[in-house]
C-alpha cells in the first residue's frame, strides 16, 4: 500500500494511521490583497464569498510513489478549468503532469475559496493563488531535500519531479521527499519564489491534455445526468407554465396508474422574488425517468397564472420601444447631450433602435440533481456552476447546517450561466425529503422544462442617438436601454438596469465624444431574468457596435478607420471616469480600460480577415469589438448573402487580448465556441411569450446553430500574451462582438441594415 | 422481459415495450454514455447504431430494438472505425463540455462506415442532426477529416 503524505490539517487532526502529516503553525499563505488593510475596499476575488485560498496543504498531496494529487476546486463546464488550474500548480511545483492526478473538490468555500464558476473568473482570480500553491509546495520539497543532505537550500532546486543538488549531483524524487516536505513550514508570502516566465513548462504552452478528454470520447465521463445509486428513484416536475403561477387544483389519479410511478410530491411555489427558489408544481416520482415523464403527462392540473399571465412578446416589444423613446434613469452624463441634439440640424442626427429577444441557455445537459437524505445529513451529486449556492439552498430547505450538506460536483454538460442557479437542486431536496429516509432521488429536467422554465437572457430595445457633424466627428452619443433587469430576480418589482448591467458595454464606452449620456428605462420583468454567457454585453455591444458602423457609413469612412479614430489614442482610462464604479468588481488601478489593447484586437482581427480586400459578389466583411470581463475582443465576420436573402457565414476572425495566456488551446476553443454561440443568437435563437407562456419547447423551435450553418473557417488571434498584465476572462468575452460583426457584414454585402435578431433571412 | 443485444452482449430488461431504448440503456442497464439531450429526435445526443444504422435511442422503443445488434459509445473502442474516430477526437481536442460528443462520435462513425471519404457536403448532411451547444463544429469537422484520412491510408475495412 502506498502511504499518502496528505498535506492536510484535517488529516493531521485525525491523526490517521499511515498518513504522514505536516505540523503547521500558520494557516497557510495569506494573499497580499487579503492581508491589506481590512478597511480598504475589497476587489475581485476578495469581494467574492470565500475569497481565495493559496494554502498548499489544501490543494496538494504527494504519495510515496511520487503521485501528486491536485485538487480542482472549480467545476468543469467545458472551459477546461479542471485541467488549467491544476496545471498551473503542477508547473510551479515542477511536477510532471503524467504523474499528477486531479481530484474534484466538494462544495466548501471555507476550505478552497470561492468556487462559483461564473463571470469568467476562474483563471482571473485563481491564477496567482494557484501559482503560489505550487511554488510553496516546490519550496517545501526543496527545503526537505536540503535538510536531508545538510546543504544550504540555495544549492538545491526542484526539476521535473525531483530535487537536485547540483554541486554533488545528488537527486531525490518527490515521492521520497514527500514525508519530509510535509514537515517543513509553509513558506510565508514574502518568502515565495515564483517561477520566471521562461521557466514555465506548461503555462502558456499546449503540452497538457485535458484530464477528461479520453473519458469523454469513450462515453465514460460522468455528468450530473449520469449519477446512479442503488435504490435510486427518478423525478420530473410539472411546473406552472407562467412565472409566479400557482397550482389551483390537480388530479393525480391517472398518473399514479402509470406503471413505475411511485408517488406525487407537491413543490411549493416561491414566495416574493423568484431568486433561486423552485417555481412550484407537482413532482412525479418513479422507478425510471421514462415512467416519471409518462406519469407527468397523465397529470390533470389547473393553474392559476397570476399577474404574468398576459405576458406577450409582441406587445412587450412595443412597450420597450415606447420606453426607449422617453428619458429614463440616468446612468452616465457628460457634456450636454440634449443641447447638442437640439442644436444639430436634422442631417447631422442619427437614431436607431436594436432588438434582441429573450434567449435560453439550452446547455446540452438539462438541469439535473441527485439528493439523498439520511441521518440528519444530505448528500448531493450534481452539475452546478456554484456548488456553495446549491449547498446553501439544500441546507435552507432541510433546515440543516451547511456543513451537513455534502455537494459533490460532477461534470457539467454545459452551463453558460444557467447552472449557477440551484433551483433544480432545491427541487430534488424537496422530493427526497418526501421519500423514505435514505432514498436517492434524481430529479431530471427534460428539454421542454429547460426551454419553458429557464432563467432567460433579458429581452431588449437599445436606442442610440448621435450627432455627427459634417466632418464626420461624433459630437454627441445617447444610449438608452429598455430591458428588464436581473435585479428583478432578487427584488420583487425591480425595474431598470443596474450598474452591474450598464457597466457591461453601455456606460463604459471610451469613445472620444464630448457629449455622452446613458440611460435605462424602468420596465417591469415578467419572466425569470438570469445571466447568459456575457450577459448585458450582448445587447449593449450589439447596438453600439452596429451603430458605430452606421455612423461610419454616414461619415463615408472605412469602418475600421472610423472606429479607431472614435476610440482615440492608446490610453488607460479609470473606469470611474465613465461612471463605472463597478468594473466587474475589479480594482480600477489594476484593471483600467486600456484603449491601446482595444485597438490591438481590432487590428489583429482585421489583419486576420484581410480587411479591405476585394470580395466576391454578395460577400461582405463586418467588424465589431467589445471590452468585457477584463478582456478585449474583436470579431470580423465574412458573409455571403444570396439573392433570396439567405445568409451564409463564410469565415470568422476572432481576436482576444486576455493578458497572460495560460492554456492557449483552450482559449482558442472558447473563442471558437463563442463565435458559434454568437452566431446562434444572431441567426437562429428566440424565446417569445404568449399568454405568459414560452412558445418554444425544444430544439425544433428554439433553434441553435448546427453543423450545416457553422462557418467553414474560424480563425483565432491571440494578442498580447503578457504576464505583467493581470489576467482577463476568457469564457464570456468572445460572444458579444459576433452578432454585430455579422450584421455589419450583412450591411457591407447588401446595403441592408438588420437591427433585430435573430436575422434568419435578409428581406 | 426484453432481450437486448448491446455491444455483443445479451442484456435483459424488464420494461414496458414502448420505453425508449435511451432510458432502458441509461436507467435500467446503467450505460450512461448514451446521452439525453432532447427526447424528440432533434439533437443527436442519444445516437446509437442498430444493425449498423444510426438511430436515435430517445425515440426508438425497446420493442423495436429487441433482437437486433445495438452498438453504443461504450462499444466503440472495440470497433476499428470507432477507435480511429475516438483517437481523432482526442487529437483534435474536440470536446468542450463533452456532453454531446458521444452522439457526435456515433454519427461520425456511422458516416465513415458508409462513406469512407466524405465530402464537406456529406459531412454536413450527416452531422447536422447533432447539436453541440458549446460550438465544437469546426473541430468535429477536422476530426472527421483526419479520421477519414487515416482510414484511407490504413487500408480498407
Ligand atoms: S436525445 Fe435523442 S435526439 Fe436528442
Ligand atoms: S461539447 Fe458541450 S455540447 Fe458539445
Amino acid at each position: 500500500m502506498t502511504a499518502t503524505v496528505r498535506l492536510s490539517r484535517r488529516a493531521f487532526l485525525q491523526g490517521s494511521l499511515g498518513v504522514l502529516t505536516l505540523a503547521v503553525t500558520s494557516s497557510g499563505l495569506v494573499s497580499a490583497a487579503r492581508a491589506a488593510d481590512a478597511e480598504a475596499p475589497k476587489y475581485g476575488a476578495d469581494s467574492m464569498p470565500g475569497g481565495t485560498v493559496d494554502d498548499p496543504l489544501v490543494f496538494v498531496s504527494i504519495a510515496e510513489d511520487g503521485t501528486v494529487t491536485i485538487v480542482a476546486h472549480r467545476a468543469e463546464m467545458g472551459t477546461g478549468v479542471r485541467t488549467s488550474l491544476p496545471m498551473v500548480v503542477a508547473d510551479e511545483m515542477e511536477a510532471l503532469w503524467e504523474r499528477v492526478e486531479v481530484v474534484q473538490a466538494e462544495a466548501d468555500e471555507g476550505r478552497y475559496g470561492n468556487q462559483n464558476v461564473d463571470g469568467s473568473r476562474s483563471v482571473r482570480h485563481f491564477l496567482m493563488p494557484m501559482r503560489r500553491v505550487g511554488a510553496a509546495a516546490r519550496q517545501m520539497l526543496e527545503a526537505a531535500a536540503a535538510a536531508r543532505w545538510s546543504v544550504p537550500v540555495s544549492e538545491v532546486r526542484a526539476v521535473q519531479h525531483e530535487v537536485l543538488h547540483e554541486p554533488s549531483g545528488r537527486r531525490l524524487g518527490f515521492g521520497e521527499l514527500a514525508a519530509d516536505a510535509a514537515r517543513q513550514p509553509v513558506p510565508t508570502a514574502d518568502a515565495l519564489k515564483l517561477k520566471a516566465r521562461e521557466d514555465f513548462r506548461y503555462i502558456g504552452k499546449d503540452k497538457v491534455r485535458l484530464v477528461d478528454l479520453e473519458a469523454i470520447g469513450k462515453g465514460e465521463a460522468v455528468y450530473g445526468m449520469d449519477m446512479r445509486l442503488p435504490g435510486m428513484v427518478y423525478a420530473v416536475v410539472a411546473r406552472p407554465p407562467v412565472v409566479g403561477g400557482k397550482l389551483r387544483k390537480f388530479d393525480g389519479s391517472k398518473a399514479l396508474t402509470v406503471p413505475g410511478v411511485l408517488k406525487l410530491v407537491e413543490i411549493p411555489a416561491f414566495q416574493g422574488a423568484p431568486a433561486f427558489q423552485p417555481l412550484g408544481g407537482i413532482a412525479v416520482v418513479a422507478r425510471n425517468t421514462w415512467a416519471a415523464i409518462q406519469g407527468r403527462d397523465a397529470l390533470e392540473i389547473e393553474w392559476d397564472d397570476g399577474p404574468n399571465g398576459s405576458y406577450d412578446s409582441v406587445a412587450y416589444r412595443q412597450e420597450l420601444e415606447a420606453a426607449s423613446r422617453v428619458p429614463g434613469k440616468l446612468m452616465r452624463d457628460q457634456g450636454n447631450v440634449a443641447e447638442a441634439w437640439a442644436k444639430a440640424p436634422e442631417a447631422e442626427r442619427l437614431a436607431a433602435e436594436y432588438y434582441i429577444p429573450h434567449l435560453a441557455h439550452a446547455s446540452m445537459e438539462p438541469p439535473v440533481a441527485t439528493v439523498r437524505i439520511e441521518d440528519g445529513r444530505a448528500e448531493v451529486w450534481t452539475s452546478v456552476q456554484n456548488p456553495a449556492a446549491a449547498q446553501a439552498a439544500v441546507a435552507r430547505r432541510l433546515k440543516l447546517e451547511p456543513g451537513k450538506v455534502k455537494v459533490k460536483v460532477l461534470l457539467l454538460g454545459g452551463g453558460f450561466g444557467r447552472k449557477s442557479k440551484p433551483d433544480f437542486v432545491d427541487e430534488a431536496a424537496i422530493v427526497a425529503q418526501a421519500m423514505p429516509e435514505g432514498t436517492p432521488v434524481k430529479l431530471v429536467w427534460t428539454r421542454e422544462d429547460d426551454i419553458h422554465h429557464d432563467y432567460l437572457h433579458t429581452v431588449s430595445i437599445e436606442r442610440l442617438e448621435a450627432v455627427i457633424d459634417g466632418s464626420g466627428q461624433v459630437q454627441s452619443w445617447l444610449h438608452r436601454s429598455a430591458s428588464p433587469t436581473i435585479a428583478s430576480l432578487f427584488v420583487e418589482g425591480a425595474k431598470g438596469q443596474q450598474i452591474t448591467e450598464s457597466a457591461m458595454s453601455a456606460i463604459n464606452m471610451p469613445y472620444v465624444i464630448p457629449n455622452v449620456r446613458v440611460e435605462t428605462a424602468e420596465v417591469a420583468a415578467h419572466a425569470r431574468i438570469g445571466w447568459f454567457r456575457s450577459v448585458a454585453n450582448i445587447p449593449h455591444a450589439f447596438a453600439a457596435q452596429c451603430f458605430i458602423a452606421e455612423l461610419a457609413h454616414r461619415a463615408g469612412k472605412d469602418h475600421r478607420q472610423f472606429a479607431l479614430e472614435l476610440i482615440g489614442p492608446a490610453r488607460r482610462i479609470d473606469p470611474g471616469m465613465m461612471a463605472d464604479t463597478w468594473n466587474y468588481t475589479e480594482s480600477p488601478e489594476r484593471y483600467p480600460y486600456d484603449t491601446g489593447r482595444l485597438r490591438g484586437v481590432i487590428e489583429a482581427a482585421c489583419e486576420g480577415a484581410g480587411w479591405g480586400r476585394e470580395l466576391p459578389e454578395g460577400h461582405g466583411l463586418g467588424l465589431a469589438f467589445c471590452y468585457s470581463f477584463m478582456s478585449y475582443t474583436a470579431t470580423v465576420v465574412e458573409v455571403k448573402v444570396d439573392a433570396s436573402g439567405e445568409v451564409q457565414v463564410v469565415a470568422v476572425d476572432m481576436a482576444l487580448d486576455c493578458g497572460p495566456q495560460i492554456k492557449p488551446e483552450r482559449i482558442r476553443a472558447q473563442m471558437e465556441g463563442g463565435a458559434i454561440m454568437g452566431l446562434s443568437l444572431a441567426l437562429a435563437s428566440e424565446i417569445s411569450f404568449e399568454n405568459g407562456r414560452v412558445r418554444q419547447s425544444n430544439f425544433h423551435d428554439y433553434e441553435v446553430l448546427r453543423h450545416q450553418a457553422s462557418p467553414r473557417v474560424i480563425r483565432t488571434h491571440l494578442v498580447n500574451d503578457d504576464h505583467e498584465l493581470p489576467p482577463g476572462g476568457v469564457g464570456e468575452p468572445p460572444v458579444p462582438p459576433v452578432a454585430p460583426a455579422l450584421c455589419n457584414a450583412i450591411f457591407a454585402a447588401t446595403g441592408k441594415r438588420v437591427r433585430s435578431l435573430p436575422v434568419r433571412t435578409v428581406a | 422481459m426484453t432481450h437486448l443485444q448491446v455491444n455483443g452482449q445479451t442484456r435483459k430488461v424488464d420494461v414496458p415495450d414502448d420505453m425508449p431504448l435511451l432510458w432502458a440503456l441509461r436507467d435500467e442497464l446503467g450505460m450512461t454514455g448514451t446521452k439525453f439531450g432532447c427526447g424528440i429526435s432533434v439533437c443527436g445526443a442519444c445516437m446509437v447504431h442498430i444493425d449498423g444504422q444510426p438511430v436515435r435511442a430517445c425515440v426508438t422503443p425497446v420493442s423495436a430494438a429487441a433482437g437486433r445488434e445495438i452498438s453504443t459509445i461504450e462499444g466503440m473502442e472495440a470497433d476499428r472505425i470507432g477507435q480511429v474516430v475516438q483517437q481523432a477526437w482526442a487529437e483534435n481536442n474536440v470536446a468542450q463540455c463533452g456532453y454531446c460528443q458521444a452522439g457526435q462520435i456515433m454519427t461520425a462513425v456511422s458516416l465513415l462506415k458508409t462513406t469512407p471519404a466524405p465530402t464537406e457536403q456529406q459531412i454536413n448532411d450527416a452531422m447536422s442532426g447533432n447539436i453541440c451547444r458549446c460550438g465544437t463544429y469546426p473541430r468535429i469537422r477536422a476530426a472527421i477529416e483526419q479520421a477519414a484520412g487515416s482510414l484511407v491510408s490504413g487500408g480498407r475495412q
